[in-house]
């Protein structure tokens, strides 16, 4: 009887191993490409509807208001003197602080061999790509004459001006640029066996598609060592291209003269909150793909929720280490404008925000994540990354607008009340949102082949009495 | 040796003081505005409205500020503050503009806007400790009569483009073209700046500060207590206030 009942336990464990951890719980090929591909071509009518209220927000949020910005001038925003940068450039910051988490979790994760990235990475990868579209179009709604944007690009011209490499701007733009087509090809590299795996698997107007996009991938030696060095290239170099890009955007306020802004600790400040909030983003994005595209409760569990819910903690300890760095050497610097300043953030018409964003980003996750079952749980989660994106929303808020409020001619002193930037950003908001649904119906939302490949790694083996998880490491 | 000879090379430049320059006595200085309305009419500064105005959205590119020390009723009054770009030698809008839109002259020493070259990232204005740069928020409609009284001289501004004091230098280029055609350098007080012209006062004067006997200088030091603002960010800026005096 006690025989029978180890037997049962070690059973149970065993079974209990594979529930958990989607590396111990492999399914035939076959059948896994197939509920990827039919995950990919589920649509319900919940989803139509709500891609054509994305579609209308779009059109008149974002394009017609861009329209109007642009014939009216930029007196439709609500920026005026001193508040010069508004909401556009805290949108701007925001979206690329967004685009991190992609390159954070699919580069820095795979160059460490993190085995529970596997399922999620191109999830966060699209967002990368997406956050910085969003990016792109902030900043230029932000300039007063988009339509001469492109001299700002080092191109060749008859009076031979070149952008000014001086200014931090211009490095800003050359640093977004690299970015966002580095990760774009990084987004794509891994793509390529799994578009070949739809092409396969699909008819009509899909399978001319795919075909494109697969540029031919058959799946031979060559064909993987080819793949599999250009993606580990990709994976180191797009490391160091991703501190440098949020460090840059922190440079087009450290490297400037305005109290507040001139902090030597606002490149790693910037890096720490970006990924702060990407985190936050993933997290949310792992818990609505979850729970509305069919066959994802297989590909992603709670361990993933787990996983990512400890680097959150990590990260919003970091956050709030560098947030008491900056704020403690400012505050002890005494400069009078300064001092002025940090008394605004706190006590100034805007002190709520001050305060919101130290709880949503330090004091709820902290007293969230800590706790192993909390944070595998999707909705809580959802809820705690939901609350540290809009608390470093406000971080970026009292960044530009609140700060530049305060300057070193009292007379100028102004509240900024933001006009036809808000519904431009709902707008830029609903775009994301938009590309994102596009996108998880005709590209693979899951990695099948980076998945197969981790459960080919690993078994569950018995010696003797004793259950024991294996790994070969294949690379 | 080499060291020596670069820290010399250094502090000349830092000692640079530039070419134009102005002097400002706020003790007489009686905020009537005239130099903001002479600077407007001179300048093409377009009229912003009401609605705009009370936003902080005025376009002047002189302004008087007024400030006030104590609280009610105990309200002391002390002396007013026009301000405008200082034209600093080593301007903080310069570096910061990504299309050279702000750039230095090095014959007249003075900062530039070249407004065709502006694309509107009004990181110069944010850049610029004075806060005296003045963003084109829309195209204004000048009311009647303002469109009939245009200088030829001074380009209009549309916009998304941003301006500021230029230390009227369309005056500047006119008086150096007649000294020019006559021969001769351009006498100290022969012209001088709209805002200059228009003091009832005679609180501004404006001239060369490169020269040690033009009225300027003398004035900036005569009284030793000429203040410079915001010196000490290392602007290095063209405009001296008489205070106290």
């Amino acid at each position: 009887m006690a025989e029978k009942n180890k037997q049962h336990q070690e059973k149970s464990h065993e079974e209990h191993l594979r529930e958990e951890h989607l590396m111990l719980d492999p399914l035939p090929r076959g059948q896994m490409n197939d509920m990827v591909m039919e995950s990919m071509n589920t649509t319900s009518w919940k989803f139509w509807v709500v891609f054509a209220i994305l579609s209308v927000i779009v059109a008149v949020y974002l394009f017609y208001d861009w329209a109007v910005l642009i014939i009216e001038g930029q007196g439709v925003a609500g920026v005026m003197r001193p508040d010069y940068w508004g909401i556009f450039l805290v949108n701007t910051v925001f979206w690329i602080g967004i685009s991190h988490a992609g390159t954070f979790i699919s580069a820095i994760l795979r160059v460490f061999k993190a085995e529970f990235r596997r399922p999620f990475t191109r999830a966060a990868e699209l967002m990368t790509t997406f956050g910085l579209v969003q990016a792109g179009f902030s900043v230029f709604m932000h300039m007063g004459r988009v339509w001469i944007a492109y001299w700002l690009f080092p191109y060749p011209n008859q009076r031979m001006l070149w952008p000014n490499l001086h200014s931090p701007l211009t490095w800003d733009l050359l640093a977004i640029t690299t970015y966002l087509l580095s990760s774009t090809m990084y987004l794509f590299l891994p793509l390529i066996p799994d578009l070949a795996m739809a092409r396969d698997r699909s008819t009509g107007w899909r399978k001319s598609f795919y075909k494109t996009l697969a540029l031919g991938f058959r799946g031979t030696e060559g064909e993987w060592t080819h793949l599999r060095n250009a993606m580990n290239i990709f994976a180191f170099a797009i490391i160091p291209v991703m501190f440098s890009v949020h460090t840059i955007v922190s440079w087009d306020f450290a490297a400037a003269t305005r109290p507040g802004w001139n902090s030597t600790i606002f490149g790693p400040y910037f890096v720490v909150g970006a990924l702060h909030s990407g985190m936050g983003a993933v997290i949310m994005v792992l818990a609505i793909v979850r729970g509305t595209m069919k066959h994802m409760k297989y590909f992603i569990r709670p361990e993933h929720f787990e996983a990512i819910g400890k680097l959150m903690l990590i990260i919003s300890m970091t956050w709030a280490y560098f947030f008491f760095n900056d704020y403690m050497v400012q505050w002890y610097g005494g400069d009078k404008w300064t001092r002025q300043l940090l008394h605004f953030h706190e006590a100034g018409p805007l002190g709520w925000m001050w305060f919101a964003m130290l709880v949503f980003n330090v004091v709820i996750p902290w007293s969230v994540l800590w706790n192993r079952k909390w944070r595998s749980t999707p909705w809580i989660v959802f809820i705690v990354g939901l609350l540290i994106n809009v608390g470093m929303w406000f971080e970026r808020y009292i960044i530009i607008p609140v700060s530049v409020t305060i300057n070193r001619m009292p007379f100028t002193w102004r509240l900024y009340e933001p006009g036809i930037e808000v519904p431009m950003g709902i707008g830029t908001l609903a775009f994301f949102i938009l590309l994102y649904m596009a996108a998880s119906r005709l590209i693979p939302l899951v990695p099948v082949w980076e998945v197969q490949e981790g459960q080919m790694a690993h078994a569950i083996k018995k010696f003797g009495r004793e259950t024991v998880v294996t790994v070969s490491d294949l690379e | 040796m080499t060291t020596d000879y670069k820290i010399s090379e250094m502090k000349m430049s830092e000692e640079q003081t530039g070419k134009w320059g102005m002097v400002i006595d706020q003790d007489i200085c009686t905020g009537c505005q005239a130099c903001v309305a002479a600077c407007a009419m001179e300048n093409n500064v377009t009229f912003v409205g009401e609605v705009d105005s009370g936003y902080g959205r005025s376009m002047h590119w002189i302004r008087i500020e007024r400030f006030w020390e104590g609280e009610y009723p105990e309200v002391k009054m002390t002396s007013n503050q026009p301000m405008l770009c200082q034209q600093c030698g080593h301007a903080t809008c310069e570096p910061v503009c990504p299309a050279f839109a702000t750039v230095h002259s090095q014959a007249e020493q003075l900062n530039l806007q070249v407004y065709n070259r502006c694309v509107g990232t009004r990181y110069c204005a944010n850049n610029c400790p004075y806060q005296v740069r003045a963003f084109n928020w829309r195209d204004y409609q000048r009311p009647e009569p303002l469109p009939n009284q245009f200088n030829p001289d001074v380009t209009v501004r549309r916009k998304g483009v941003m301006e500021k004091c230029t230390f009227c230098i369309q005056r500047i280029h006119k008086a150096q073209d007649k000294a020019k055609s006559e021969g001769r350098e351009v006498v100290d007080g022969e012209f001088t700046t709209a805002c200059a012209q228009a003091c009832p006062a005679n609180a501004i004067t404006f001239g060369r500060v490169d020269d040690p006997k033009s009225l300027v200088s003398q004035m900036a030091r005569a009284h030793g207590h000429g203040v410079k603002h915001l010196e000490e960010l290392g602007t290095l800026p063209n405009v001296t206030y008489l205070k106290g005096g």
